[in-house]
């Protein structure tokens, strides 16, 4: 059984569906909610994900012991951040300017979009994870700690603790965790540098990290 | 073996979708895009001389696309052609007017003697809502009210409907009426659950968009849609996918010639959206595991006959001659298609219904 057992998906479109099959099998308890109503995702919820739990936002963060950001970026303020206080939070998500345009605040260059989630999520500790790799092959390459190629995924946060509380989630969705640094350095983990998309192994990884030093 | 009708439900149906990319001439150059359109026309009647049964046009509006009118395109082709199936693939409804979408389509069914198909999509590209003067934001909202409004119109009666993003119609009449009264209407999705309960509660069938990763990994949307067709009360005969794909002789000409010409149009698509360039590592896996139909015509119709058993569908149509292939390779690859690869997926899957029934 993981530590830190219950999880709350924020988005259960198809990142959200996939990183909640995922942590079904790890052997989580998942709470899973759409941008409205139990309801309106409870058919999907049941048949993509059968033993997760489809609820409301607010009901999901009031379980959970992490909570996991994969609904649009356009969207973040639509996250109850007074129930998120206090929370371990990984954003899991990108900016698309397809969808959130080009005159977004987060097109800006310098900042990463996770900082700007963190200030909006006011006493949330806020890491970045789960959002360099396409949800495909986070379903197709999830594996067992210790298979030889096994994939690896990129950490980014300032606490040291909740790195490795991440670490240790990241490890048991089936990734070889990396931890590249504080939340502001996730940066090179966003669409338009080399590691979005990233589908490789630990070394690689490291590798790709190092010659993208700032 | 008997020949199954075409309106039989076990009868599996396949087709080809194009998006008019750029071919190359016999000189190595692109051609124009008038040309590139041209291209598709010749290569849709030799898919209706091969009996293959439909041709599906997604429109793009960006400079490797050269199709941004399909059903235009459709119109030559329906001129040319006397079986094949003419559709879209998809049409963006979203940046479209719905009433405009059926009166192109039911015209469309008149010149073709009852072919036109409308395959309804959000679209993964979205040039088309600046250049149409739509706001991104609406994103959802546009296609929620506009295949709300598009049901309505398919019943061919006078429709009254009110939304947020569009005029009113207060028993509005629209024309061309078809002469069977029903225009074929699929939806496209790619995986967003929500879009799947969408296509089934309108009682749409299903095109699967399988562009990447394996296509197993789509068996629980198809599940998704059987219940929800359930719940509301519509039907889930209809479901079908869509995937890249290219045919040569040999498994070796078609890696030789599909390989510069996928990379080169991923990458430009990924210069945009900030994906990395392709490796050939990540073109192999998708190639051996994943969900690109390349290889000579017995690789290709083992794969395609794979993907129908797992995942029950009763369509399957190849996206054909993605990024700047040479012109003469494509039509070869339409040819293999339609005298090797498909009636070889009718033998594999007899072969396969044949055993479990011993």
């Amino acid at each position: 059984m993981p530590a830190n057992k219950t999880l709350a998906i924020l988005g259960a479109g198809k990142l959200g569906v996939v990183l909640t099959q995922l942590a079904l099998r790890a052997g989580y308890d998942v709470y899973i909610a759409g941008s409205g109503s139990a309801d309106k995702i409870a058919l999907s919820i049941q048949v993509l994900t059968p033993g997760a739990i489809a609820t409301t936002a607010e009901d999901a963060v009031a379980h959970a012991d992490i909570v996991i950001l994969a609904l649009p970026l356009g969207k973040y303020r639509t996250i109850p951040a007074d129930k998120l206080r206090g929370k371990l939070v990984i954003d899991a998500m990108n900016y698309w300017w397809e969808v959130d345009g080009r005159e977004s605040e987060f097109a800006d260059p310098m900042t990463s979009s996770s900082e700007i989630v963190q200030d909006y999520l006011v006493g949330a500790r806020v890491v970045k994870a789960l959002s360099h790799m396409g949800y495909h092959h986070l379903l197709d390459e999830s594996r067992p700690a210790g298979t030889p190629g096994r994939k690896a995924i990129a950490i980014a946060g300032d606490n040291d603790t909740d790195n490795q509380t991440v670490a240790a989630l990241v490890n048991n969705l089936g990734f070889d965790p990396v931890i590249i640094g504080p939340l502001a350095r996730g940066k090179i983990l966003e669409p338009g540098h080399e590691l979005f998309g990233a589908h490789v192994d630990k070394k690689s990884l490291l590798t790709i990290a190092a010659k993208n030093e700032d | 073996m008997a020949t199954k009708k075409k309106t039989d439900q076990s009868y599996i149906s396949f087709g080809l979708d194009s998006f008019g990319d750029i071919p190359r001439g016999t000189d190595g150059k692109l051609l124009t895009h008038a040309a590139a359109i041209r291209q598709v026309i010749d290569e849709a009647v030799l898919a209706d001389k091969l009996g293959i049964d439909t041709i599906a046009l997604g429109e793009h509006h960006r400079e490797d696309f050269a199709i941004s009118s399909p059903e235009m395109v459709l119109a030559a082709i329906a001129s040319k052609t006397k079986n094949i199936k003419l559709a879209s693939g998809v049409t963006v409804l979203s940046s479209d007017d719905p009433v405009r979408v059926f009166e192109r389509f039911s015209t469309l069914d008149a010149v073709s003697n009852g072919r036109a198909q409308v395959i309804l999509g959000r679209g993964s590209f979205t040039e088309s809502f600046p250049l149409f003067g739509y706001d991104l934001r609406d994103y959802e909202i546009l296609f929620e009210e506009k295949i709300e409004l598009f049901a309505e119109l398919l019943k061919e009666k006078p429709v009254t409907w009110s939304g947020t993003k569009r005029a009113s119609l207060d028993k509005a009449d629209v024309y061309p009426k078809t002469e069977s009264g029903h225009l074929e209407t699929f939806v496209g999705v790619g995986g967003s659950p929500q879009s799947v309960i969408r296509a089934a509660k309108y009682g749409f069938p299903l095109m699967l968009a399988i562009i990447g990763g394996a296509p197993e990994r789509f068996v629980p949307y198809v599940d998704l849609y059987k219940h929800a067709a359930q719940e509301f009360g519509t039907s889930s005969d209809m479901i079908g996918m869509h995937s890249p794909g290219f045919i040569a002789d040999t498994d070796e000409e078609a890696v030789k010639i599909a390989w510069p010409a996928h990379k080169t149009n991923f990458d430009r698509i990924g210069r945009t959206r900030g994906w990395p360039p392709i490796t050939r590592e990540h073109f192999d896996y998708e190639v051996s595991n994943g969900s690109l139909y390349i290889g000579s015509p017995e690789t290709v119709a083992r794969k395609i006959a794979k993907s129908i058993k797992t995942l029950g569908v009763n369509r399957f149509d190849l996206v054909y001659g993605g990024g700047p292939m040479p012109a003469s390779a494509r039509l070869h690859m339409v040819e293999l298609y339609g005298t090797k690869v498909i009636p070889r997926v009718r033998e594999l899957l007899a072969e396969q219904s044949g055993d479990a029934s011993k």
